[in-house]
């Protein structure tokens, strides 16, 4: 990572390329715990172009808390580098003060305590005045979706992405691209892309059988804005069948593709554009890499991997923008293109406080309107939390554990498997806890819950397997998202070894014994990806376990121990 | 219910193959490479071998192979119990020195194409391909 100055000084080098970040602004505001929406939105509008990113929502229509991860490490290249980067070494680095709204925004430290001075962020709704507000400055504005939007919520689960497409087209996107869609089936995704009222990209979605690129997404759109010819290139999330049931979506193949990836950049800089924008899903480090092997592409719109990023980072001549996830953040982008090329650019990560900001009361009532069908469902309350309920983070979060302890539990279980994703909302202590919130965490098109027996040895290679995906040292191996969440066994982790090597010291929690690679063990999990995995709903099994329990209190969790990091 | 354990494996977290551990190369793809090129150390550069990094379906993994000016390219999986894969020759009026089909990997394992140029000389490339029982995204 550079610094602040010394990516000022890069660009100067660069000679074409000048950029401000607007974080140093709205760090000084912070410090005066006065936050206005004039403030929040305040932005010296810059150049001719104007791009608005928002990227994995899944489906959080409504303001929610979102702890950002405490552990997020890097490998290689990546070792120390942003992304991975937290806490007070995040807030160093940026220079953002102890206890401010960036703070609370960006880092996880004192989560409850600030949550409860700044309140919840993100809503579509709060999201769509942003959108205006830009668009009033520039109403040429594009608005770019980075995918992971029809996925995620209990509407979103039962309307099958309906209520998140509703919403989202009223907001008026220019593009989007993919990952979690295509778990709604691919006859449902190809039913809501034929109806969309924008472009849906992903230049690297084939068709599986002739390994030739789909005719149900387009590589590219051009536009025409400011009296430039912009080309966004979609890439969606590379290893959807993969990290994802493939049987749901057999007609499409994926990856990252990156050679087609520079022939889609050669094609339309011929065609005449004066900027390539890519709207990627491949995660950061994935990016990264793709951008240090891709010439030609100015600006890359990242997502998949969740990072909140104050400011760009640049590979090459190429900005990299992340923009956060759950509707917490938007990034407008404004873009000096002239002559061919960007000249310049001008950055804000703006954060999406649901307090300050005023909701768009058109999209509010679209929202509502959406989930009134289901308000009884989505309100009831089945328990109460003491502990503070997240998700985020390579190893265990707290969700994960109340998650592990339900399998073991309602499943008579010895070990539990959990799903290491990066959505899921957090709680504070205190908070009841609705049929919403554990949706929010839950809901997918693949839940069962399943319940089998696994040798101590195949336990261990589950471990090697998910840790390559994810600590692989070449970024194009990793698949990004965070290491399965293991309840009843505790283990240690090198992440710096190869495959094979990095899980030892797997232990059996609850007699202390070291698991035994020849013995059998019950394992229940869920999210498998396999075809007709039978089981209970992982929903209504967590349900059950908050019921019983009435009040959940989820102790830290150190089971875990990480080296070589 | 009882499962096998392919079927715990797909389960687990699953994907569409089976294997998990790398599969080492071995001596028998350094074997089957000497036979092909006569014992001759290949070069690189002048071949291109396109591989998906992350194979979606190890039972079925697209590979192309292109060699401008190649007489012949054979194709080796490191880690196949029989490494030998293909081998494509080129006549004199081929218009395009490029080959692609799919195969079947026993795991993660590196892929290797061997080129025999015009001149009777070797150039060659290598990339690793990973069988994954996958993992969940963000």
């Amino acid at each position: 990572m550079i610094s602040r100055r010394d990516f000022l000084q890069a660009s100067m080098a660069a000679s074409a390329i000048v950029g401000a970040s607007g974080f140093g602004q709205w760090g000084r505001l912070a410090a005066q715990q006065a936050l206005t929406q004039d403030d929040l939105l305040n932005f010296d509008t810059f150049g001719n172009v104007s791009l608005i990113h928002i990227t994995d929502i899944h489906a959080q229509l409504k303001p929610i808390w979102f702890r950002e991860p405490e552990v997020n490490l890097g490998v290689g290249d990546n070792n120390g580098a942003v992304p991975h980067v937290t806490g007070a070494d995040f807030r160093r680095l940026y220079g953002i003060e102890d206890g401010s709204p960036s703070h609370y925004a960006l880092t996880y430290n004192d989560f409850s305590a600030l949550a409860r001075t700044y309140g919840k962020m993100g809503g579509m709704d709060r999201v769509a005045t942003i959108v205006n507000a830009i668009r009033a400055d520039r109403p040429d504005a594009l608005l770019l979706d980075g995918g992971d939007t029809w996925h995620g919520s209990y509407t979103c689960h039962h309307t099958e992405g309906q209520d998140v497409v509703n919403v989202m087209n009223a907001l008026k996107p220019d593009a989007m691209t993919f990952h979690w869609e295509f778990t709604l089936g691919q006859d449902r995704v190809r039913e809501l892309v034929g109806d969309l009222p924008f472009a849906a990209l992903g230049q690297n979605i084939f068709d599986a059988e002739w390994d030739e690129p789909s005719e149900d997404f387009a590589p590219y759109t051009f536009f025409d804005r400011g009296g430039a010819r912009i080309a966004v290139i979609g890439q969606a999330f590379p290893y959807m069948p993969i990290a994802n049931p493939g049987w749901m979506f057999p007609d499409y193949s994926f990856g990252v593709r990156d050679g087609r990836m520079q022939e889609m950049v050669d094609e339309v800089r011929a065609q005449g554009a004066d900027l390539v924008v890519c709207l990627s899903h491949n995660g950061f480090d994935v990016d990264k890499q793709m951008a240090s092997r891709v010439t030609g592409i100015d600006v890359i719109l990242t997502g998949h991997t969740h990072d909140a990023l104050p400011e760009p980072v640049l590979v090459g001549e190429t900005i990299l923008i992340a923009s956060g996830s759950n509707g917490k953040f938007v990034s407008r982008v404004d873009l000096d293109v002239r002559d061919g090329r960007m000249m310049g650019f001008r950055h804000k990560l703006i954060p999406v406080f649901s307090d300050v900001i005023a909701p768009d009361p058109e999209i509010a009532a679209l929202i509502d309107e959406q989930r009134a069908p289901f308000q009884a469902e989505l309100e009831e309350v089945l328990g109460t939390t003491d502990s503070l309920l997240y998700r985020r983070g390579n190893f265990n979060g707290s969700w994960d554990d109340l998650i592990c302890d339900a399998l073991i539990t309602q499943r008579e279980a010895d070990i539990a498997m959990s799903p290491g994703v990066r959505w899921g909302p957090s709680l504070l202590p205190g908070d009841p806890i609705t049929r919403e919130d554990v949706w929010n965490v839950t809901s997918m098109s693949y839940g069962q819950a399943y319940r089998t027996e696994m040798t101590g040895e195949f336990i261990k290679v589950v471990l090697e397997d998910v840790g390559d995906n994810l600590f692989n040292p070449d970024p194009y191996y990793q698949q990004g998202g965070d290491m399965v969440r293991i309840g009843g066994m505790g283990y240690r982790i090198d992440i710096s070894k190869p495959q094979g090597e990095r899980i030892s010291d797997m232990t059996l929690l609850s007699t202390g014994a070291p698991i035994d690679p020849t013995r059998t063990y019950v394992v229940a999990g869920w999210a498998s990806v396999n075809q007709g995995t039978e089981g209970p709903m992982i929903w209504d099994v967590v349900e059950d376990h908050i019921r019983q329990l009435g009040t959940v209190v989820v102790d830290p969790n150190t089971s875990v121990e990480v080296v070589g990091a | 219910m009882t499962f096998s354990r392919r079927q715990t494996l797909l389960l687990a977290l699953g994907a569409s193959a089976a294997a998990v551990l790398p599969f080492r190369a071995s001596a028998a793809v350094e074997d089957a490479i000497a036979e092909f090129t006569g014992g001759a150390t290949p070069g690189e550069g002048g071949i291109t071998l396109t591989a998906p990094e992350i194979a979606e379906n190890g039972n079925t993994v697209p590979i192309e192979v292109s060699a401008p000016g190649a007489a012949a390219i054979a194709l080796f999986a490191a880690g196949n119990p029989t490494p030998g894969v293909a081998t494509f020759n080129f006549g004199p009026l081929a218009g395009a020195h490029m080959a692609s089909t799919r195969i079947r990997l026993a795991g993660t394992q590196d892929i290797v194409a061997v080129a025999r140029m015009a001149d009777g000389s070797f150039v060659q490339a290598r990339q690793e391909v990973k069988v994954t029982i996958g993992g969940c995204g963000g």
